[in-house]
C-alpha cells in the first residue's frame, strides 16, 4: 500500500525541526532511517500530518567519544556505527549485536537513535543500551535533557519522550571486560523471539534479556559456581513473565532464556578472562 | 528549509545511472513509484512495500537501499544506481550478472535485480566474502522460485573470479 497524503520538512538545523515539533507535536513524525516509520505509513497503521526529515542535518550524523561514552548521532545509520573503527574495542556488546539487528539492506539507512525511539521489546539496541546503563538525550524548545535509558525505555513501544522533543543522540558507556550477545529469530534479520546478552567485568555478570517482558530486562548473576548461574537464569525466567504471540508462546521464551543465557554468559566470562 | 506539502508536488532532481534527471512527486510517493512511474525505469521491483521482500533494492549514494521504504522527496540530489546500469550498453552482462546465468541463479526473475543490486554493494565493500557473508545478505531477500543455493553460487563465483564488480 502507499503512505495517505502527508505534508514533508527536511529541516537544515536542530533548531528548525525544534520549532516544527513544538507547533505539531503528537501530529509530528521525526524520519531518520524511515525502516521502521515508512512500512508503517505504507500499511497505513500511522497517519501523521507531517513527517520532518532529520537525515540532512549534518551535526546528528557524527559518532564522538565523550566522558567515557560513545555519543551517537540521531542520524548515525546502524551499518556506520558497524564500521566505526573502534566498535569492537570500545563497544564489544554493540558489536556483537548489530550484525542481529535487521539485514544488511536495512542497517545500511536503519539509525541506531530510530532504534531506540521505537522501543520495541525484541530489538536488540534498546537492550545493549539498558544493558550499558546508557543515555538518551532530548531536545526540545524548552531544553534540553539527559534521560538513562531505564528512564526512557517505558513499556511495549512507548518511550518518555515528549510530543516536542527530538532525540540528538543516545550514548553507549564504554565496557571494559567481556561481552557476548545471541539470539533466536526465525530467520535471521528478524526481530528476535528472544535475544540475550551478557557483560563480564571484574567478577560481576550481568545478563539482558529482550523479546520476553515489554521492555529489557537486566539482571545481575550469581557465579559462585555453575549452579549458581542456572539458578540466576531460573529466577529471571520466573520473574519474566513473556507473552504469546504468533512467532512463540510466553513459555517458549521462558525456556529459550533458560538454555541459551547460560551459554551467553559463559561465552563473556570466557572473553572477560 | 525545504518543505513540501501534501497536496503539492516537488520537482525532484537526482542523478539516475549517471544521468542527470528529473520529476514531480508528491511527498507521500515512495522511492520505487517515482523510479517506476515518473521516470520509467521499471526494472526495480516492487513486491511487499513494507521493507521485507527486498525487490525494490536500488543504490542510493552507491548504498544498497530499499526505495519503497524511502520518499521520492528524499532523493533529491543524490545519486540513485538501479539495475538498469548494470549490464554494458550493448547488453553485455557485468560479471555478477553472468554468474547469476550461469548458476541458474534466477527463474522468473522478479526477485533478481534487488538481489543484483544488493551484492553490488556487498562485493564492493567485501570482494572476497565467506559463504557465511553471502547467505547472511541474501537473508535481506525473498525467491520463491529457486531457492538460494544457485545464488549463493553465483555471487561466490562473481567473486572468485577476481573481478571487481562495479
Amino acid at each position: 500500500m502507499k503512505p495517505r497524503p502527508i505534508d514533508y520538512a527536511q529541516p537544515d538545523t536542530i533548531d528548525e525541526a525544534l520549532a516544527l515539533l513544538a507547533e505539531y507535536g503528537d501530529d509530528a513524525r521525526v524520519l531518520a532511517g524511515g525502516q521502521t516509520l515508512i512500512a508503517m505509513l505504507n500499511l497505513r497503521l500511522l497517519e501523521p500530518a507531517i513527517l520532518i526529515d532529520i537525515t540532512r542535518i549534518a551535526e546528528l550524523d557524527a559518532i564522538r567519544e565523550i566522558d567515557g561514552s560513545i555519543e551517537v548521532g540521531a542520524a548515525v545509520t546502524q551499518n556506520k556505527l558497524m564500521a566505526w573503527p573502534a566498535l569492537a574495542e570500545k563497544l564489544s556488546l554493540v558489536a556483537g549485536a548489530l550484525p542481529f539487528v535487521g539485514h544488511f539492506q536495512t542497517r545500511n539507512k536503519g539509525t541506531v537513535c530510530g532504534s531506540i525511539a521505537h522501543a520495541d521489546p525484541a530489538a536488540e539496541l534498546p537492550l545493549t543500551l539498558a544493558m550499558l546503563e546508557g543515555e538518551v538525550v532530548l531536545h526540545s524548545r524548552r531544553g534540553r535533557r539527559v534521560l538513562p535509558a531505564r528512564d526512557f525505555q517505558q513499556g511495549m513501544l512507548a518511550t518518555a519522550r515528549a510530543p516536542d522533543e527530538l532525540i540528538t543522540a543516545v550514548r553507549f558507556p564504554v565496557a571494559r571486560g567481556g561481552a557476548a550477545f545471541h539470539e533466536v529469530a526465525r530467520r535471521h534479520g528478524d526481530f528476535a523471539v528472544v535475544a540475550i546478552g551478557a557483560l563480564a567485568a571484574d567478577g560481576h555478570i550481568r545478563v539482558g534479556v529482550a523479546g520476553v517482558a515489554d521492555r529489557p530486562a537486566v539482571a545481575p548473576i550469581a557465579t559462585s559456581d555453575v549452579s549458581a548461574i542456572t539458578d540466576s537464569v531460573e529466577r529471571l525466567a520466573r520473574e519474566l513473565e513473556g507473552y504469546d504471540d504468533i512467532h512463540a508462546s510466553a513459555r517458549m521464551r521462558r525456556d529459550i532464556l533458560r538454555r541459551l543465557a547460560p551459554l551467553v554468559i559463559e561465552e563473556a566470562m570466557r572473553c572477560a578472562a | 528549509m525545504r518543505r513540501v506539502n501534501k497536496d503539492e508536488r516537488a520537482r525532484v532532481t537526482l542523478t539516475l545511472n549517471s544521468r542527470k534527471v528529473s520529476g514531480e512527486a508528491e511527498p507521500r510517493m515512495l522511492l520505487s513509484d517515482f523510479l517506476r512511474h515518473v521516470l520509467g525505469l521499471t526494472g526495480t521491483h516492487v513486491g511487499c512495500e513494507h521493507g521485507v521482500c527486498g525487490c525494490c533494492t536500488v543504490l542510493i549514494d552507491g548504498t544498497a537501499v530499499r526505495s519503497c521504504l524511502t520518499l521520492a522527496v528524499q532523493a533529491e540530489g543524490r545519486a540513485v544506481t538501479t539495475v538498469e546500469a548494470l549490464a554494458a550498453r550493448d547488453g553485455a552482462l557485468n560479471p555478477l550478472q553472468q554468474a547469476f546465468q550461469n548458476n541458474h541463479a534466477l527463474q522468473c526473475g522478479f526477485c533478481t535485480p534487488g538481489i543484483l543490486i544488493s551484492f553490488t554493494d556487498f562485493l564492493a565493500r567485501n570482494p572476497k566474502p565467506s559463504e557465511a557473508e553471502v547467505v547472511d545478505v541474501l537473508s535481506g531477500h525473498l525467491c520463491r522460485c529457486t531457492g538460494y543455493a544457485g545464488i549463493v553460487a553465483a555471487v561466490l563465483e562473481a567473486a572468485g573470479r577476481g573481478h571487481k564488480v562495479e
